[in-house]
């Protein structure tokens, strides 16, 4: 029994070590390389057959050089600046349409929320490829939206949006939303809706009760919808590919160059190496956070 | 009229005609949609008295509750607090607090500061809420428990934490939704006691919901039996009991048999009645019992003596087969199945320690009462 337990514990770490710990140091390995005009195209290479001398040599060759190389060119750095901004402010903006939806939704009647989430569920049945590209057809100039917004006089000309980062923030709160309505709703779902009475009851206006209760024990559920959010914003390519213009920097959009355009794999792992240490960091401290606050019973 | 029951205490605001009613529900009407929750209901309720609304699920109790807490207003009809209308003023602005059946209490905040969360809401200072908070703690006894959340507590202990936050304000006017209906039966009854006593401790007025008419009997100066939104009869727990207006009330509250027939005579206030059961029924006749009429007996359990032998009298006595019989330690319930088919329940009180030749399965047995002992219902 006692055996059987530990073996099922270990099938997630065998799956974490197979699928995530192992592609993550070859990535790691391929960073500390050196690119060259080869298949693949980086050195050195191991060869285990060629003995430890060897081995040994190879380890050698590898070095940080490629992270220096990352601080020392600005690109990089504004390239990281302007991702985590871009992802920064649409989160936000994802929050701010986000929770009045979700709390509708869990407002809404027994019957209805089946259907409501439904509908935020529902564009996954669409590849996610082809609703970004349609956002190209409603945002050019003569697109749906200049026309609508003509045809009613509101514009004298087209508003240029796509190729810009509004576009960028258009494409990604779209995209993302149902990531954040839905471990909202979940939160204020199973809220129990006597407590506003009971804060409204004990002097608070319906505003207070609002950020006293509703707003504070909904906030595992914020807290869970922005890390969805914010994480595969930061890394985000094909939105700023397809729908930025060509000065939107994002880093996914340059981990893509490197490694497809300059075929130099060594900075494109670099790359991904550092945005993963920046993703990593600010989540560890805040599952400690969360953490604690549970152990203190929340 | 002679006494009904033991009065708690002598405290009668109601039937003193000049005393100014507390609250004052006046032609109160709510309706949601089609449903009439409350219908044209007008009632009132004195300053400290302990007042019960009792009756079934959807009877419109949590409703008249709501709308003194300022969670739903009348669709017509006005309601008084203290002289002063209630229409339009928002909860947060009503000097009346309430504990809510599900406690409510905010589980991401600790016992202290779940107390303490109204009274900061109202702008009191630090050491006076701290005070406060210790005082509350105290008065339900869980001072030890003041950094615990609400999850880490038991059902008893989040009871009386809502008890405790709903009184920290000091409200005039305290509602109670349901508020035992999830303790178990022996904490429920040791928890009555203790809000009797808080009650009177702090001299507030007490409107509570229950559809426990136990709960209801024990605390209550008065009780209003409630039925499809209308108050079908108030009174102290005595009246209610043995004065029972209607078979709807007589029913809710207690056991009762009933016996269905006709008055034939009505004499020296005593009233004849033919039982269709095929006996003789005489009892006290109220106002408006008159010959030709009719009309229901309606009897408690433990008003039926239950004996061998026939008695004397030829009313007020039929004989059946002991049905079953239940031993609840204190008293014995006998179900005698009369000759007409009606099962009648009679209570004996066990006040010796064993009878030689108790009443056994099966027997034929009389069952008699005296005529001041049920009460004539026309409804």
């Amino acid at each position: 029994m006692n055996l059987f337990r530990r073996l099922t514990i270990l099938v997630p770490y065998l799956w974490l070590l197979a699928l995530f710990l192992l592609p993550f140091l070859i990535v790691f390995r391929i960073s500390l390389s050196e690119p060259v005009l080869a298949m693949p195209p980086y050195a050195p290479q191991f060869d285990i057959g060629e003995g430890w001398a060897a081995l040994r040599e190879s380890l050698s060759q590898l070095s940080f050089a490629n992270y220096v190389w990352l601080t020392e060119d600005a690109l990089y750095r504004n390239a990281y600046f302007s991702s985590l901004r871009i992802a920064l402010v649409s989160t936000f903006l994802t929050l701010l349409i986000g929770f009045p939806l979700a709390y509708g939704m869990a407002r809404a009647s027994e019957g209805l929320r089946p259907i409501l989430l439904m509908l935020v569920i529902l564009p996954f049945w669409t590849s996610f490829l082809i609703r970004v590209y349609a956002w190209i057809g409603i945002l050019k100039p003569e697109g749906l939206l200049n026309q609508f917004l003509m045809s009613f006089g509101l514009i004298g000309e087209p508003l240029t949006i796509l190729n810009t980062d509004t576009a960028v923030y258009i494409g990604i709160v779209y995209s993302y939303l149902p990531f954040m309505v839905l471990p909202i709703y979940a939160t204020l779902e199973k809220m129990d809706y006597s407590l506003i009475e009971a804060a409204q009851d004990l002097g608070c206006t319906a505003l207070g009760a609002f950020w006293k209760v509703t707003a504070r024990l909904a906030l595992p559920g914020v807290l869970a919808g922005c890390l969805l959010v914010f994480i595969p914003a930061v890394g985000e390519f094909v939105i700023p590919d397809l729908l930025g213009g060509s000065d939107t920097l994002m880093i996914g959009k340059t981990l893509w160059t490197e490694f497809f355009n300059n075929r130099d794999w060594p900075v494109a792992s670099a790359v991904a190496i550092i945005l993963l240490i920046l993703l990593v960091v600010p989540i560890v401290l805040f599952q400690n956070a969360q953490a604690r606050a549970q152990e203190s019973g929340s | 009229m002679k006494s009904l029951g033991n009065v708690r205490r002598s405290f009668t605001p109601w039937a003193d005609g000049s005393a100014k009613p507390y609250i004052a529900f006046e032609n109160v009407t709510k309706r949601f949609g089609d449903f009439t929750a409350v219908d044209n209901l007008t009632m009132h309720v004195y300053e400290r008295e302990f007042f019960s609304l009792l009756g079934p699920s959807g009877c419109g109790k949590t409703t008249l509750l709501r709308m003194l807490a300022g969670f739903e207003e009348p669709t017509s009809g006005d309601i008084f607090l203290d002289g002063q209308p209630l229409k339009g003023v928002p909860p947060h602005k009503r000097a009346v607090n309430m504990m809510f059946q599900s406690y409510a209490l905010f589980p991401h905040l600790n016992v202290a500061d779940n107390i303490a969360f109204g009274l900061r809401q109202e702008g009191m200072e630090k050491g006076a809420v701290a005070e406060r908070v210790d005082q509350m703690l105290k008065l339900v006894k869980l001072e030890q428990f003041a950094r615990r959340k609400p999850h880490q507590l038991s059902g008893g202990q989040r009871q009386r934490v809502a008890l405790a936050r709903s009184v920290a304000k000091r409200p005039k006017l305290l509602l109670l939704d349901e508020p035992l209906g999830a303790l178990d039966k022996k904490l429920r009854e040791e928890t009555q006691f203790e809000l009797m006593d808080l009650q009177e401790q702090l001299g507030l007025t007490f409107m509570i919901v229950t559809h426990d008419q136990e709960e209801a009997m024990t605390m209550s100066d008065r009780i209003a039996v409630m039925d499809a939104g209308t108050v079908v009869q108030t009174g102290t727990p005595g009246e209610i009991y043995e004065a029972p207006n209607t078979r709807y009330v007589a029913d809710f509250i207690g056991n009762v048999n009933m016996f269905e027939g006709r008055i034939t005579a009505v004499e020296n206030g005593l009233a004849e009645m033919e039982a269709s059961d095929g006996f003789g029924i005489r009892a006290v006749a109220q106002p408006g019992v008159d010959a030709g009429k009719h009309a229901w007996f309606a009897i408690r359990p433990e008003k039926v003596d239950v004996t061998r032998t026939k008695p004397e009298q030829d009313h007020n006595a039929v004989e059946g087969e002991v049905w079953d019989i239940a031993y609840l330690g204190g008293l014995t319930v006998f179900n005698v199945r009369l000759d007409s088919g009606a099962v009648i329940k009679a209570t004996v009180l066990n006040s010796e320690r064993a009878v030689e030749d108790p009443i056994g399965y099966e027997e034929r047995v009389w069952l008699s009462f005296d005529p001041d002992c049920g009460i004539l219902l026309e409804r």
